[in-house]
């Protein structure tokens, strides 16, 4: 008989990386349903050409260039891929994908030396390549059809953001009046133009409630990021009285809730400690809002992650929690000693 | 229902394990041989008295506390001593043990056998901390710090409010749950002893809210006694850490580096307070404590009171014999207990259980990379941030570095460690961080 001699703690939880990971990907489910339901087979082919060249991205990085362990069991790629399908017109070209792949595994994720180590979020670095890349195909949003399998590609229409963006109440000519924006139930349900993962408010928000009851994250960085966005966006709002400044139409249009929910609370491109994570927050929906409001794009999301993600490394150096025994304001006093 | 009290920084939720809850008090048969170290607390190792062919009686002083922060030894079985030498302890060190050989069991005559229990308190302070000082009392909670030290108050500081621990927040321990259950009154009697020695009326008794037989037994019986209160606690780990528990009591922290007394409290185990009771009252130095016998590789659990100085293997014997597939034998709880290979070392005065483990259910994973989830700072209850511990010893940062993270005020509860789901062993780093400041 063998005894074993290890450090305490003798238990450990069941929780680990793998199980967590597979947690992300089931609460991304509903959002999957809600894509194939309004946009068809073309939904579920760009989000099995991205899923699938995520992880052979992986794969091959790990086999070949790393030469370390297969990480592709622990479910992050096929998160990555998942996040970058949604975050995608689903008229996008497959070869088009396998690019966004590319630049998401290798050079945002295995480049700054894979799982646990890269800086920006890997689906957000290949969404924003393609979209500078080709701006075109980013930019076509076919329009919902619900439950018809095969959507007619024909059709395209605008996104409740570029209604929003043009819809200058200033100019003689605007492109878009007030009436074109469909009714906040078409917005929480998702029968809007967008990319694939974003439309359906409702299923993301499943999606949430299902990370929190897993304890997969806190609520901080989702609240305090949407809260944000709704209050500037409610003062601008009041303040001049334009249409564009929305604050609900805001929040449930673009890419707000699928990023605040499963992009931002990203573990390893967002602060450590949960007074990180509100700063964190904050700072992203600040972002959003200057950039959806006064940049030539209607949506800015994705980069005021980037830029967020950027600032991650200095706010855990700065956002230290309380410690025991520490008085909640610390006088200078204390630290006389 | 009466407001629960617990902490609110960090500490997990764990699965209990507490099978052996029903399972009264049983007394363990007396060793052939009992193998007794001189030092099983906190401090110099006691002097030793006694020399090879001595007979001893149960109970019989046998090395004498060497200095203040030092705690007397007593025989816990009548015999002739057979040898005093260096062996191999628990831990693995070498340490000085007596070796007795036990004959009959003849006890010291001034103990009080009796089962009656003593309800009058004729005793000064002073004779009570000597008393509890000739006991050989130390913290039997798993510190070991000399008891009289604790109950002897520095001039200048004031002490308001005697904290009894009675939190048990390791899975698989019931040792504290069934003395509280069988020996209620004494328990309480044990406060009184201690308030007195303390020259305060106010006791609090805490218990998780996972016992309620022992919180129904000493709320009846505290009803009797003026200035002992019960208070019930919330079942979470680490609620049995003195930092935490004070928390949850007085709503007051500790400040980093200060002891209870800086904020007047004072916190004693129930095991503890159950030795003060025996000692200061029946004259019964402590040479005997309960011991939790469990494990999903252990046959007949339970709890047995067992002599101090019992070897392992015969508590393990007595518990249906070590299985072959038993893969881990733990002194203590799964949290902060330590895994042992030498059997033969002997059971002492800090020994809260005996825990055999197999099977998938305790084992560790291999360790992956950090995924940067920050759960180790949200779980930890002294709020720490573990990872950038583990970062600074990896980075071999100066030892100014890991001061500034507070490293000591880590109290090595683990739940980093549990917590992490790239299975990390984050204490260790904790720990191999708090040596380094040491060096310094």
């Amino acid at each position: 008989m063998m005894l074993k001699i290890s450090a305490n703690p003798h238990i450990q939880t069941v929780r680990n990386t793998r199980s967590i990971m597979l947690d992300v990907v089931i609460a991304l489910m509903p959002a999957a349903i809600a894509a194939l339901l309004f946009f068809g087979v073309n939904a579920l082919r760009v989000i099995l050409t991205s899923v699938a060249a995520c992880v052979l991205f992986e794969y091959l990085a790990c086999r070949y260039w790393l030469k370390t362990a297969n990480t592709t069991q622990n479910f992050s790629a096929v998160i990555t891929g998942l996040l970058l399908a949604y975050n995608l017109p689903s008229t996008m070209p497959s070869w088009m994908i396998l690019i966004g792949a590319f630049m998401a595994i290798i050079v945002a994720k295995i480049c700054f030396g894979g799982l646990g180590k890269n800086i920006f979020n890997p689906a957000l670095v290949g969404r924003v390549f393609l979209f500078i890349s080709f701006p075109v195909q980013m930019t076509i949003w076919p329009t919902p059809h619900f439950l018809h399998i095969t959507s007619p590609d024909g059709q395209t229409g605008a996104t409740p953001l570029n209604i929003l963006k043009n819809m200058d109440t200033s100019s003689d000519y605007p492109m878009y009046s007030p009436d074109d924006l469909p009714s906040y139930s078409n917005m929480f349900l998702g029968n809007i133009g967008g990319c694939i993962g974003e439309i359906s408010t409702l299923a993301l928000l499943l999606g949430f409630v299902y990370l929190l009851w897993r304890r997969v994250i806190t609520w901080h960085i989702p609240v305090y990021y949407l809260a944000t966005v709704f209050v500037l966006t409610s003062f601008l709002y009041a303040a001049t009285g334009e249409i564009k400044f929305l604050p609900l139409a805001h929040l449930l249009s673009g890419g707000l809730m699928l990023v605040a929910i499963f992009m931002a609370t990203d573990y390893t491109t967002s602060p450590m400690t949960i007074k990180g994570q509100i700063i964190f927050a904050v700072g992203c929906g600040v972002l959003t809002v200057v950039i959806r409001s006064f940049s030539a794009y209607p949506e800015g999301v994705s980069f005021a992650i980037l830029i967020m993600n950027a600032l991650v490394p200095l706010i855990d150096k700065l956002a230290v929690q309380r410690y025991y025994g520490e008085r909640k304001k610390c006088p200078r006093k204390s630290r006389a000693y | 229902m009466a407001k629960k009290y617990t902490f609110p920084m960090g500490g997990i939720h764990l699965d209990k394990h507490k099978t052996t809850a029903a399972c009264p008090i049983i007394q363990a048969p007396l060793p052939a041989i009992a193998v007794i170290p001189i030092k099983q607390h906190i401090g110099a190792p006691a002097k030793i008295l006694v020399s090879k062919g001595d007979k001893v009686k149960t109970g019989t002083l046998i090395a004498d506390a060497d200095g203040i922060v030092s705690a007397d030894v007593h025989s816990s079985v009548s015999g002739e001593v057979l040898k005093i030498e260096d062996v191999e302890g628990a831990s693995g060190y070498v340490e000085k043990m007596v070796t007795i050989k036990v004959e009959g069991d003849v006890w010291e005559p001034e103990i009080d056998r009796t089962p009656e229990i003593v309800r009058e308190i004729n005793l000064t302070p002073e004779e009570i901390i000597a008393k509890i000082r000739e006991g050989g009392i130390v913290g039997m909670g798993g510190a070991g710090y000399p008891t009289p030290i604790k109950t002897t108050i520095p001039e200048r500081k004031k002490v308001n409010l005697l904290i009894i621990n009675g939190i048990e927040c390791e899975p698989f321990l019931t040792a504290d749950d069934r003395l509280m259950i069988e020996k209620a009154e004494q328990i309480i009697m044990g406060a009184r002893v201690l308030n007195r020695a303390l020259g305060i009326q106010n006791a609090v008794i805490a218990i998780d809210e996972n016992k309620p037989e022992a919180i129904e037994r000493l709320t009846a019986l505290s009803k009797l006694y003026v200035g002992v209160n019960i208070k019930v606690c919330k079942t979470k780990y680490p609620q049995g850490g003195e930092r935490q528990l004070i928390r949850a009591i007085t709503g007051k922290e500790l400040p980093s580096g200060k002891l209870p007394v800086d904020i007047g409290c004072i916190v004693q185990n129930v095991g503890t307070t159950f030795a003060v009771y025996e000692t200061v009252l029946k004259n019964k130095p402590l040479f005997e404590r309960v011991v939790t016998v469990s494990g999903n590789g252990c046959l007949h659990s339970g709890n047995y009171l067992v002599r101090i100085g019992t070897p392992i293997s015969d508590i393990i014997g007595q518990s249906g014999g070590l299985a072959t597939d038993v893969e881990k034998i733990i002194l203590g709880g799964p949290m902060m207990g330590s895994a042992i290979v030498n059997t033969n070392a002997p059971i002492t005065k800090l020994t809260s259980a005996v825990l055999l483990l197999k099977g998938d259910e305790f084992a560790k994973h291999e360790p992956s990379a950090c995924i940067r989830c920050g759960k180790c700072a949200l779980v930890c209850p002294a709020g720490l941030r573990p990872f950038a511990i583990k970062q600074a010893v990896c980075c071999n940062d100066p030892s100014e570095t890991l001061r500034r993270l507070h490293v000591g005020d880590c109290i090595e509860c683990g739940c980093c460690a549990y917590t992490c789901p790239a299975g990390i062993p984050l204490l260790d780093y904790c720990k191999i961080a708090k040596q380094e400041i040491r060096k310094k």
